[in-house]
């Protein structure tokens, strides 16, 4: 078996958009394992919630992660702002490695900000709009600000996410806002700080879709305009689409796939990523969704032995229960980032299945053989 | 543009001041605690005598309440009035006292223990623990007895002496509160934007602990008087020092509460209970005073009519695409 380790790629794999020059973030190998402090009669355990995670965010673009709940998103992106710190691995901000004294803190902190899911609890409810913005600007000002230049500048920034007229929000508390426009709020927030990264962590899975929109145009607005590095954390794979420039699909705390993001959702090599796309809601789709494979993410204290992902996949092979599989390139890649960790990449295993990913499979049961399927084009 | 578009500012409490007031409880609470305050402050220089004033040390029947003497004299023929008169002004301050150093304790210790976390958690709450676990009262008794007499006198320390048997219960469930706060998303946030830690603790969590914290003091306070009478009436005070407490100790001595003076008696023990009564019902208004949510709940309940809604109603706005 060691002689598949060494056939297929011994380098590391650094995921996320491919872009010439230093990325403005980069995380190598990160790896995080909570400590479980076990009840009465259970013992103590280790939720493994991220495992070696190499990824890039060059200025200018949106990077998606994309994942069930519980594979790790959110432990990642809070690991990229220090918020917890990894149990191995390292961050290079503008290639230079991150060190976790107060001062340096206090500088990442000044260049990379994350934005949070639940718009109702990341603004404290005793403070105002003008608070919440006022604070960011006076520790990252560099100088002190005047009076009248914080207020033109909260103004300025609250007309910037579009809650106009400016005058009308500036004093309100949170509670009096709604959903959307306390996320606009935090947004504003996180461009008072004025980072080089902003991490959004489901910046719209609590909106109304209504103003959805609205929120990852504003993303994208600022990719384009000031040159962020976006990571855009996501459950939404078809927003994921919409905004980002590449795709980094999460299984149980590693990295399953990660690709241009056309490319990862149109033609998806690893069976999760299909199941992710066949789960998504598609309004052209007349029959209801054959979903490829079922089940609940693993424990994440005892992760499925080789790929996490074998006791859910319809393609399962031995050797998936065995061993963890490499990261492949994808077939039809044209570039070296559309890259899957999947057995089935392996030319050496490839052919004791016959998946083909574009054939709906019916059967939820690991399975090597190919289903009866009337559509199948063989 | 329609006044609807005007800008509302908060500016401080300026028109917060009145609504709390609304309340009929929290109105009595604080009209009667302004009573007491007074009472206190001004009380020992209206008063017609002095505490120690004697009408006559000849006759040793109380008399009761009187043109002359209106709430009669005691035994030794003191005017009970300038007692009482006098008497407030160390009960209010030593409770206040002690709910002031008691509440700071339990912040210093609750709020450290449940941010920390780790060791410095385990040791502060065993400390709490212990002095939960302890009797208040005897051990004020033990500490009292121990002290020579002239500093039984001094409102300051007494005050002090029984906030430390008072701030366990604060510091615990503060602790608890900082621990399911310190998790909150908005924490994560300043902390992503860069706050330090005290600023943190200070701006982000302890806003949100002053519903509890300040019930808490007002509770501890109520616990002070109670305390502090009740050392009085044992005799751990001094008894030259009024207050509302030695004499009801006086009172006791002199079997007051069997021989039927009952403006010997009653007229302190009811100065206790409407302080007491006082500050319960000034409990009921805290959320309103420190919550924001619940200043402008009260104040849509409260504004009936049209007019108001429509300052709330943001239909100018839906039009600029921000629909609520």
């Amino acid at each position: 078996m060691t002689d598949i380790a060494d056939t297929v790629n011994v380098e590391r794999v650094v995921h996320g958009p491919d872009r010439p020059g230093t990325p403005a973030l980069e995380a190598r190998n990160l790896t995080k394992h909570f400590k479980v402090h076990g009840g009465l009669g259970r013992g103590a355990g280790v939720v493994h919630a991220v495992e070696d995670i190499s990824l890039a965010l060059p200025r200018g673009t949106v990077t998606a992660v994309v994942g069930e709940s519980g594979s790790g998103k959110s432990t990642l992106a809070r690991m990229l702002t220090q918020l917890i710190s990894p149990t191995s691995g390292e961050l290079l901000l503008d290639g230079e490695p991150v060190r976790g004294d107060a001062k340096s803190r206090r500088a990442y902190t000044s260049r990379v900000h994350l934005v949070l899911q639940d718009p109702f609890s990341s603004l404290n409810s005793v403070h105002t709009v003008r608070y919440h913005l006022e604070r960011p600007l006076k520790l990252h000002a560099g100088r002190r600000l005047g009076r009248e230049e914080l207020e033109r500048r909260v103004l300025d920034l609250l007309e910037r996410v579009s809650l106009t007229p400016a005058d009308n929000y500036i004093d309100k508390y949170p509670h009096e806002l709604s959903g959307g426009q306390r996320q606009r709020v935090a947004i504003a927030r996180g461009l008072a700080v004025e980072p080089e990264v902003l991490l959004a962590d489901e910046p719209v899975s609590m909106l109304d879709v209504s103003i959805r929109l609205g929120v990852l145009n504003l993303l994208d607005e600022l990719r384009e305009r000031e040159q962020l590095a976006i990571l855009y954390v996501t459950h939404d794979i078809a927003s994921a689409r919409y905004l980002a420039d590449s795709i980094v699909v999460m299984y149980a705390g590693e990295i399953v796939e990660s690709g241009d993001a056309v490319r990862i959702t149109d033609a998806p090599a690893h069976p999760y990523t299909q199941l992710l796309l066949s789960a998504a809601p598609d309004p052209e789709r007349a029959e209801p969704p054959v979903l490829r494979g079922r089940g609940a993410p693993p424990s994440l204290v005892s992760p499925p032995s080789g790929c996490r992902f074998h006791p859910r996949c319809p393609f399962a092979m031995p050797v998936c229960a065995e061993q963890a599989p490499p990261t492949l390139q994808a077939p039809d890649a044209e570039s070296a980032r559309h890259v899957a960790a999947c057995w089935l990449l392996d030319p050496e295993h490839t052919p004791t299945t016959s998946a083909e990913p574009d054939v709906p499979q019916t059967r939820h049961m690991p399975s090597p053989q190919r289903h009866e399927d009337p559509t199948d084009p063989a | 543009m329609s006044p609807v578009l005007r800008p509302r500012r908060r500016s401080g409490g300026s028109g917060s001041r009145p609504r709390w007031l609304r309340s009929p409880k929290v109105a009595a609470g604080s009209l009667i605690l302004l009573f007491f305050v007074l009472l206190a402050v001004f009380g020992p220089m209206a008063a017609p005598h002095s505490p120690e004033w004697q009408a006559s040390t000849l006759d040793n029947v109380p008399h009761p309440p009187s043109s002359q003497f209106w709430l009669g004299t005691d035994v030794q023929q003191h005017d009970l009035f300038s007692q009482l008169l006098a008497g407030g002004r160390d009960t209010l301050l030593i409770a206040f006292v002690g709910g002031l150093v008691a509440t700071a304790l339990s912040v210093v210790v609750g709020v450290s223990a449940g941010f920390l976390g780790g060791k410095a958690d385990e040791v502060l709450s065993i400390l709490t623990n212990i002095f939960l676990a302890l009797p208040g009262l005897l051990i004020l008794m033990v500490v009292m007895k121990m002290m020579p007499d002239g500093d039984t006198g001094n409102p300051l320390l007494i005050g002090a002496v029984i906030a430390l048997s008072a701030w366990a219960w604060g510091a615990r469930v503060l602790r608890a509160q900082t621990l399911a706060l310190r998790n909150q998303d908005y924490v994560d946030s300043a902390r992503v934007v860069g706050e330090g830690r005290v600023r943190i603790i200070l701006f982000e969590i302890l806003p949100n602990l002053l519903p509890i914290l300040a019930s808490s003091f007002i509770f501890t306070v109520i616990y002070g008087i109670g305390a502090y009478a009740s050392l009085a009436w044992l005799g751990l005070i001094n008894p030259t020092n009024a207050s509302w407490g030695t004499m009801l100790n006086t009172a006791q001595q002199f079997s007051a509460t069997t021989s039927g003076t009952w403006w010997w008696y009653g007229p302190p023990a009811l100065c206790i209970a409407f302080v007491g009564i006082a500050l319960a019902l000034l409990n009921f208004g805290i959320d309103e005073i420190v919550n924001p949510r619940m200043r402008s709940t009260r104040r849509g309940l409260r504004s009936k009519g049209p007019r108001f809604q429509l300052g709330l109603t943001p239909v100018v706005r839906a039009e600029e695409g921000t629909r609520p």
